[in-house]
Formats: C-alpha cells, structure tokens, sequence
C-alpha cells in the first residue's frame, strides 16, 4: 500500500469510527483475514477494512461517505455465497450485515415476516412453525446463509418448481442505495405501480444497493410430505421418468436426482440405504394434504415401476424421510471425503437435454483427467456438477476451472444457463459474455449506473466489461473449435 | 402466425432518428389503462408478431411472441392438460401475452399461482435504442445478468417494446369445488386470511355483495374431503363466476363510467372506510372499490393499509392514475427509464407523468 493510500485508509477508519462502535471498524490484517473469501475459498483478497454497522442509519452513512470518497463497497452477510460474490475488494470496504439479525415481527393473520438482512434463512421457518407456517426457499446453506444474502442472489433450493426462488417469496426490500438514499421497494400488497424494482433488485449480487430489511410471505406447512425413492439402471431412464411425473400433471415438493458416483459417496456418508448398483437415483418428494399426497404417491411409484425403476422405496415415517433426503442433503460433505477438493458448477439445462449434457461431462472427464459427479435439481433443470480436484497438485485447480466453464457453455448450448442459482460475482464472469451478447452486457452496466453512478457497489462482479468479453470470446471461440474437433467422436456417438 | 420483428425494429429506429413517440399496442383491450400521453404518438402495433415460438409440455415452458392472443395460448397449452396458472385476465377477444405482461395483470388464483411476474423467465424486448436484446431464459431457475424480464411488469411498456415471453406453464388442477356463504365485509377479511393460513388446496378467495367465494381446486381427494371440513354451499357453474371475476364482467364492474380503484394491499387490513361498494379478491389482497374520489384522497388510505392504491378505468385520466412515488423512487425510476430508452419514444407519460 502506498503512503497516499495508508493516510487514506487511517482518515476513512476514522471517520467510520465516529459513528460505528470503533471495535467494529476492522483494519488489522489478522482481523481481517475471515473476509478474504465466501463460500468459494479459490477465490481471495484483503479487503481494505470491514465495518460491522448496527443501525441502518450507520450503514445510510457508510454508504454516503463511501459515495463521496468513491471507495468500493462489498456487501456481506454469512459468507457462503458460492460465486466469490462477496470476495472483497483489494482498496474497498467490506459492510457486514451480521448484526442485523434480529426477526422484527411474525404476522400470522398476513403470514409475512418483517426481518433484518442478518437472519439466517432457517430461523425464519423456525419462528414461523409455531404458527404453522414456514418460509420456502430452502437453500442447501440454509443453516448458516441470512436473508439478505438471499435477495442479493435470488437464492433457490429443492422446493422451487413449486414454492419457486426468493424473487417469488417476497413482499418488499429496504435498501440503502449507492448515493445514501433509504428507500423501501414493494409494500404489504402483492404488487406495486410502476417498474418491478423488487424484482430486478432480487439476485442483483449486491451491485444495486445494500440491504436493510425484507418482508417475505410464509406458507402454511403442508399437512404431510412423503418421498419416493428409485433407483434407475440409465439417466436416460431416470430422466423419462421425471418428464413423465410432469406430464401426468403432479408437481411434487421437491425432485432430486444424482448419478452413480454421487449415489456411492453419499450413501457410504450416511448409509441411507441407496442402491449403490443404479446409475441414478430419483428422490420425489410429494406434499399437501393427506389425501392428496396418498393419491399422488401412489401415481408416482406405478409410474417408477412402469419406466423400469429397478428398485422402489417410500417413506413409511418423518425418520424415514429424513433418512432419504439425508444421503442427498449430505452430497457435497460426502463428495468431500472422496476427494481433497472439489469444484461446484451451478448451470441450467432444459431437462430434456439431460442425457445428452451428462454423456458429453462423461466425456470431459476424462478428457480433463478429472473425475465429475452429479446431483441434480431434476425438477427445474438445475445441475450441480461436483468436479473433483486436489488443490496441492499444482495446475489441476486451473483443470478444474477450465473443465467448470466447459460444462457451463455447453449449458448455455442447449438451451440453458451458466447459473441457476449461485450467481455470477467473480467466479462467471468469463462465461456471461457466452450467455449475453455486447448490447446485453451494456444494457445491464446501463441498469447499474443508473442506481449507481460511480460503480462503487461491488465492483468487478456481475457484469464483464466489453472488453473482456471480446477477449474472451476470442479465445475461447479457438479453444472451443479445437475442442470440438477433438470431440468428434462423441457427436457422431 | 408471423415474425415481424424486422418491420417493428426498423419502426423503432425510424422513430428514434425522428423523435418519434411510440405508442404500443397489442390488441388493444386495455387502451384505458395508464394516463392519457399527451405527446403526438405513432402507434407500435405488436399485434402482427405472433405465434408460438417453442413448447415443451414435459419441461413446463412455453415461448410466444408478445402479440399472440391469450386465446391461443390457451387453446395450444389445453391440448396438454396444462394452463397459464395465474389467468391472466381478459378485457376483450384480442388481449395479448404482451399487454399482460406489461400491465401485470393476473387473475384470481394469483395469491397461490404467483403473477404473470412470478411466471416469466425471459423475454426479448426492443429498446428505444432499437436493439433486439434477450434477457433470463426458457428455464426455471437463472440468476445470470439482472432480472430485466420481471422488470417490465407493470412498466406499462415505458422500457422498451416486448417482443417474446418464455413462460412457466403447469397443469390444470384435476378438480375444483367453489364454496359460497353469506358473510359481512368486515368479518370477512379475517376468514379469508385464516383460510389461507391452513394447508388446503385453496385458489380463490373472494367476496362480492354480501357473499364469499372460496375455490379449491387439486387433487379430486383432498378437494372433497377439504369441502366437506369448511362447509358452505358448492356453487353451481363456478367457471363463469371466476370468469367473471377475472375479466371484470361482474356486474360489479359494469359501469365503465364510473370511476374504478384497485387497492393492493395487507391481504388482512381492514377495509378503507368509504361509502360505496368494494369488490375483495386474492383473499384480501386486492380490493376494488367504485366511486368519485381522488388519489390524494385514496392514497393514506392505501398506506394505512400497507400498499397502494391506483385508479384502474375511468376518472381523469390526465392526472396521475398511479400511487404516487417517492422521491428517491422517482430518481431511480427515471434513470432505469433513461437507461432502456434514452430518447424517451416508448409510453411517455403513459405510466407517470415524469415517466
């Protein structure tokens, strides 16, 4: 750091100190270094300091001075985003939200909940049980990830083709924008006039403003859920047999679907039970009603059986739900323990395009010598491959990279996207110039100079600049071309 | 069935080198939305640029182009047992996707369906720069880029023109039951909240001259056995009174004349005390009132009830018909307008009158 930047930082901490608790202005290195990263360790870097407001009137003045400084800003709440969205910036601030966890109100009549961005998201289902309710999207870091995190990224789960993404759950957001400004976007009603603000705020990754409070819907808890377990002897099969739920017009809770190395790592993880001999597994997890669930359950396994299940299992009892959905629920933890490191990608392919998107991974494996494994939010197209790596041997990280953003174009090649519901930040933004087109990409850096003017909202992530991507492009366009060619095989195949 | 996205965007750039307002229509059913634009407009008629683009029934996605009617999209999506879920309402024969879309009109069922919002996952849209830009996709979950497809809803198209929609379909419910009782307004409000509390198959929730209105609909089973627990009488021919409600075809709604609010609000506040009749739907959530008021009337009222208030058809339409914004909102609004079409040709003054 130079003299200039030291005095700047030194005055900056100062001005923060006389207004934020001077032990939550963080500047020391050691005190600083549980920032560096979020959920995506690969990616670090010191932040500058890291401020710890505890009103919203101290983030308003966070904000305003780092306006008037033109100093980066970095929203964080729990850290376990997974695009290093919320990896800080090397000359900026990093503002915690972490003592805004308080639940402001529970309305059981309305079934809403008023909360700080700090709560962590299974504390709302928590307080709402009492009263019957629950909030639905259940992201897999439920346990630790906070409300305000979800907005910033549109967080999903295993419930979203029928309980959808945090955009559909939310009833109005509290921001502090860029230049200082508090405003609420969305009311207690269903909709607002004008442009949906709410809507392009939700998954905007921290790059339109910070937030400072949320109301969100609660849902009445269903009377009973019950899943059905099938082991399947292809994908293919598998596969069908999720279109053929659909088609018979049952949306279940939560559809879930991992293939044979997954199956392996996560039944030797928890001994769930899975038929360790199938190459993939569906869970169909259906919910409502008593009678509904009965009648639904019952279509669902002559429909397994029918598509040439080779082995059919349904919960009897909540332990053996739980039992189930353990072995996937545990699926990265288990995929952990077969391997040192492993990389999680996030895209989006329509369904139909399954067999062919996992053959061609299959491929890839072993042409990147990596090993791959695959859960599967099987309802709504969403891919987690889990690429697997040993971040001691030097260059395979770099692989493993190389072998994400494969995976990630062929998403957007079939019709589908390079994230689902991780978000862009830093860790995508090479493959947004494959997804969007130059005039795309300027109309969002559009949108975010007009809730930001001088880009101080986390900056470089989210949106490439032109430049990078007519880079990029190029090179991958040669890249992809050698690729192809050595693939020829498999397209014939 | 046509592509006409090569005339519309040459419109577009013709108006953009004139300054050339634009006014854009579909089929034109919901003309009497919005403020009346006092600039001269040249009419963007999107009514031409339709057809289905893509459907694939297993992956619950169907593509159309904006000027497809919602007829058709009915009829296309019926030939699989599925539907629009959040029934888009229609205010004549030639209602379109696109007009829905950018009204953010959505029926009854959407308190448990979403909104034609929820239920978006792309679009493409000309801006007023005349660029032809895709946003979001044809699948359920995709947080790449900012959400410009939800954006549009309610915009009443002051972003740009939208020219093709990717939707999430899904099935039509197996069985439906519609149960009526005699009831006041005011003890309304807390019976319909409570009903939605409870983990039935609940879809509609209304009242309208003295007399609720709940739907379930589902699976046949829980249906019935969930008629049966509540009780009331089962209403003969419930598809015309839902449609009725949905379309504004209740003689509630008769007199177009007479000025018509839409209240957005807390499902469980309680109704503004003003004389006249209320229409309550979505369980509370949207209120219809009837009757000679203005915004600055209506306006605490809907605020004291948590949402806002809007004047839907009739009344001075010169004036702003929408809750007002505060100032920080209008900033922001005015910029994000900027940003999509910097020579302001789309809808000036449709949606505000700064807009």
């Amino acid at each position: 750091m130079t003299t200039n930047a030291q005095a700047g930082k030194t005055l900056l901490a100062k001005k923060f100190r006389s207004f934020i608790d001077p032990e939550f202005v963080i500047t020391d290195d050691e005190t600083l270094k549980p920032y560096e990263c979020d959920g995506l360790a690969m990616y670090r870097e010191m932040p500058m300091m890291v401020v710890l407001p505890e009103t919203v009137e101290q983030v308003q003045r966070v904000m305003r001075l780092c306006h008037e400084q033109a100093v980066p800003v970095v929203a964080r709440g729990a850290g376990t985003g997974l695009c290093a969205g919320a990896m800080p910036h090397k000359e900026g601030v990093v503002l915690s939200l972490a003592k805004f966890n308080r639940i402001l109100e529970i309305d059981p009549l309305a079934r809403t909940a008023r909360l700080q961005p700090g709560v962590r998201n299974l504390a709302i289902s928590e307080a709402a049980a009492e009263h019957g309710l629950y909030y639905g999207p259940d992201p897999s870091s439920q346990i630790a990830c906070t409300i305000g995190g979800n907005v910033a990224e549109n967080s999903g789960g295993v419930h979203c083709l029928k309980y959808g993404l945090t955009v559909h759950n939310l009833l109005s957001v509290e921001i502090i924008t860029a230049e200082g400004e508090r405003v609420t976007v969305g009311s207690d009603g269903l909709d607002t006039c004008g442009m949906d603000l709410l809507a392009l705020l939700t998954g905007s990754e921290g790059l339109l403003g910070v937030v400072t409070e949320v109301k969100v819907k609660l849902l009445p808890t269903p009377e009973v859920a019950q899943v059905v377990m099938a082991g399947f002897d292809s994908i293919e099969k598998a596969g069908d047999a999720v279109g053929a739920v659909i088609a018979q017009g049952i949306i279940p809770g939560g559809l879930e679907m991992m293939d044979g190395h997954a199956i392996i790592a996560a039944d030797d993880f928890c001994q769930a039970g899975y038929p360790r001999d199938a190459r993939a597994l569906l869970l169909c997890e259906v919910d409502g009603t008593q009678e509904e669930v009965h009648e639904h359950i019952a279509e669902v396994e002559a429909l397994f059986r029918k598509l040439g299940a080779t082995s059919i299992r349904t919960s009897g009892s909540e332990e053996e739900r739980a039992l189930l959905w353990k072995g996937r629920k545990s699926a990265f933890p288990a995929v952990g323990r077969i391997s040192p490191d492993y990389y999680c990608m996030d895209g989006t392919i329509p369904r139909r395009h399954l067999a062919k998107v996992l053959l061609a991974m299959e491929q890839m494996s072993e042409d990147f010598g990596l090993r791959v494994a695959n859960v599967f939010h099987a309802g709504d197209g969403n891919l987690h491959p889990l690429i697997l790596f040993d971040a001691n041997v030097p260059g395979e990280f770099e692989r493993a990279e190389a072998f994400g953003s494969r995976i990630l174009e062929l998403c957007v090649e079939v019709g589908g996207c390079i994230t689902g519901e991780h978000g862009v930040g830093v860790e995508k933004i090479r493959q947004m110039a494959v997804q969007f087109n130059d005039q795309e990409l300027q109309q969002f850096h559009d949108v975010k100079a007009a809730f930001d003017p001088q880009g101080i909202l986390n900056p470089g992530k989210g949106v490439p600049t032109l430049k990078f991507c007519q880079e990029y492009r190029s090179i991958e366009h040669k890249q992809h071309k050698q690729h192809k060619h050595d693939q020829a095989g498999l397209s014939h195949g | 069935m046509a592509d006409q996205i090569n005339q519309l965007q040459e419109q577009v750039l013709q108006a953009r080198s004139r300054g050339q307002a634009l006014n854009i229509v579909g089929g034109g059913s919901k003309s009497f939305m919005g403020r009346l634009m006092e600039a001269e407009t040249e009419e963007l008629n999107m009514s031409g640029h339709t057809g289905v683009v893509e459907y694939h029934p297993v992956e619950l996605v169907l593509t159309v182009r904006a000027g497809t009617r919602l007829d058709e999209i009915d009829a296309v999506l019926a030939e699989h047992g599925q539907c629009l879920h959040f029934e888009p309402p229609r205010f004549g024969e030639n209602s379109t996707i696109g007009g829905t879309l950018a009204c953010n009109l959505s029926g009854p069922a959407r308190p448990w369906a979403g909104s034609v919002r929820d239920q978006v996952l792309g679009i493409r849209l000309l801006n007023g720069k005349g660029e032809h830009l895709r946003f979001g996709g044809q699948v359920m979950k995709n947080v790449a880029g900012y959400d410009v497809s939800r954006l549009q809803a309610g915009a009443l198209g002051t972003l740009g023109a939208i020219t093709e929609i990717s939707l999430k379909v899904m099935p039509r419910p197996a069985a439906s039951i519609t149960l009526v009782k005699d009831m006041a307004m005011d003890e309304v409000v807390g019976l319909m909240n409570r009903r939605a509390g409870e983990p039935k198959p609940l879809t509609g929730a209304c009242w309208v001259d003295g007399k609720l209105y709940l739907r379930l609909a589902g699976a046949q089973s829980a249906v019935e056995a969930t008629a049966r627990a509540w009780g009331g009488e089962p209403l003969e021919n419930p598809s015309a009174f839902w449609q009725q409600i949905q379309n504004l075809q209740h003689p509630f709604f008769a007199n177009p004349e007479q000025p018509l609010w839409r209240f957005s609000i807390n499902s469980s506040a309680p109704t503004p005390a003003l004389d006249g009749p209320w229409l309550l739907d979505w369980a509370g959530a949207q209120r219809w009132y009837r009757g000679q008021a203005t915004m600055a009337d209506l306006e605490p009222l809907a605020r004291a009830a948590g949402g806002q208030v809007s004047l839907f058809r009739g009344g001075d339409r010169t004036a702003e018909v929408m809750h007002r914004q505060p100032e920080a909102l209008k900033v922001l609004q005015r910029r994000v307008k900027q940003s999509f079409d910097p020579d302001g040709i789309f809808n000036p003054g449709r949606l505000y009158s700064w807009l």
